[in-house]
């Protein structure tokens, strides 16, 4: 499959996918879903997926290879905005600006 | 949600058991309008990750939940299969099928209305209308959370995507942090207690570990073990009086 056709077929089949799902809570009866362990799982598992996908796309590159680099100290900003309670937007800002800046001083 | 009130103060007034239409509708708008902005940082992310600036609003139109979204993009932008990519990007956003089974017995609404009102279940929605009081309370809630939501995510990843192709490479400008960031920011509230940061941990090891073994975009479905692992840890260890009650008794309140 050529580029172009894999985006396409990602991006269908998560916008299916997506809804599906959404539609899925809102229509079946409850109790079906709500089973402790089955509640737990679903509290728990974007936990896994987000840790994963920070540490993934911080320390990750294309090559599938570890490595610090700017980004490393971008992600550590943020970590700090995240403690002192900034709102969304300044934790992404703060994440930016400290890797574009050590980026340019260190040609990380 | 909040401690009762201390006897002898009676100087604070209980709050009012319903809450006026505007304060409701104020509430809202401060989450859509904040986090609605944040689409900007989507479409910078899509663009960067190589898709079109069609692809990019056509995912917020049709997905419509910010983490599934950025994990998509990501793992399209490293050459991951798109199957493993729309997986990893599905099962992040089955947390709104639960969202919906609470919302679909507080809102109660008309069957005909369910189709439209699905693509607005998620975090932000929830959050505000799980809040409300009162069954009108928590409808108008909704309503405006979604509707502000959905037109400023949608706006502003139009205007991100247009962005970043005028400001050429993303990395220069350290617009690749922003994935990473805004994942860590919807993180963070959910690391409650001991559990949680148990899973975190674990799927930090996996993803890491299986970067170099495993095909692009696996190791982040590898990740998501830790959850179902970290669980049947906890059991086992339940007889030692240290069992992770905390987050299960919140659970069961709410």
């Amino acid at each position: 499959m050529s580029a172009a056709v894999n985006t396409w077929t990602a991006i269908a089949v998560t916008a299916a996918g997506c809804y599906a799902v959404k539609l899925l809570g809102l229509s079946v009866p409850a109790g079906l879903l709500e089973k402790p362990l089955v509640k737990r799982l679903a509290a728990l598992v974007p936990i896994a997926l987000l840790a994963a996908l920070t540490a993934l796309q911080t320390f990750g590159t294309d090559q599938l290879r570890l490595t610090v680099d700017a980004r490393a100290a971008g992600l550590a900003a943020a970590w700090i905005a995240v403690l002192l309670r900034a709102p969304f937007l300044v934790v992404i800002a703060a994440a930016v600006l400290v890797t574009a800046a050590v980026r340019a001083l260190s040609g990380m | 949600m909040t401690a009762p009130p201390i006897s002898g103060r009676a100087a604070d007034r209980p709050p009012p058991p319903y809450p006026s239409r505007s304060r409701v509708v104020r509430d809202a708008l401060g989450v859509g309008v904040a986090v609605g902005l944040s689409g900007f940082a989507f479409g910078v992310t899509s663009a960067g990750a190589g898709l079109t600036v069609l692809q990019s609003c056509l995912l917020s139109l049709l997905v419509f939940t910010g983490a599934s979204q950025f994990a998509l993009v990501s793992a399209l932008g490293t050459g991951g299969n798109p199957f493993a990519a729309a997986a990893g990007a599905f099962f992040l956003g089955a947390r709104n099928a639960f969202y919906g089974l609470r919302l679909s017995q507080l809102l109660r609404l008309p069957a005909a209305l369910r189709p439209l009102a699905a693509q607005w279940v998620i975090d932000e929605t929830s959050a505000v209308a799980l809040a409300q009081p009162d069954r009108a309370s928590a409808r108008l809630g909704f309503t405006v959370t979604g509707a502000s939501l959905y037109a400023l995510w949608n706006l502003t990843t139009l205007v991100g995507a247009l962005g970043a192709s005028a400001l050429g490479d993303p990395a220069a400008w350290g617009l690749d942090a922003a994935g990473p960031a805004v994942f860590l920011a919807l993180l963070a509230p959910m690391l409650k207690g001991r559990t949680e940061r148990a899973v975190a941990g674990l799927a930090v090891l996996l993803a890491l570990g299986g970067l170099s073994l495993l095909p692009a975009g696996v190791p982040v479905l590898a990740a998501a073990l830790a959850a179902p692992l970290v669980l049947a840890a906890g059991r086992r260890n339940r007889g030692d009086g240290a069992a992770p009650a905390g987050p299960a008794a919140q659970e069961a309140r709410q």
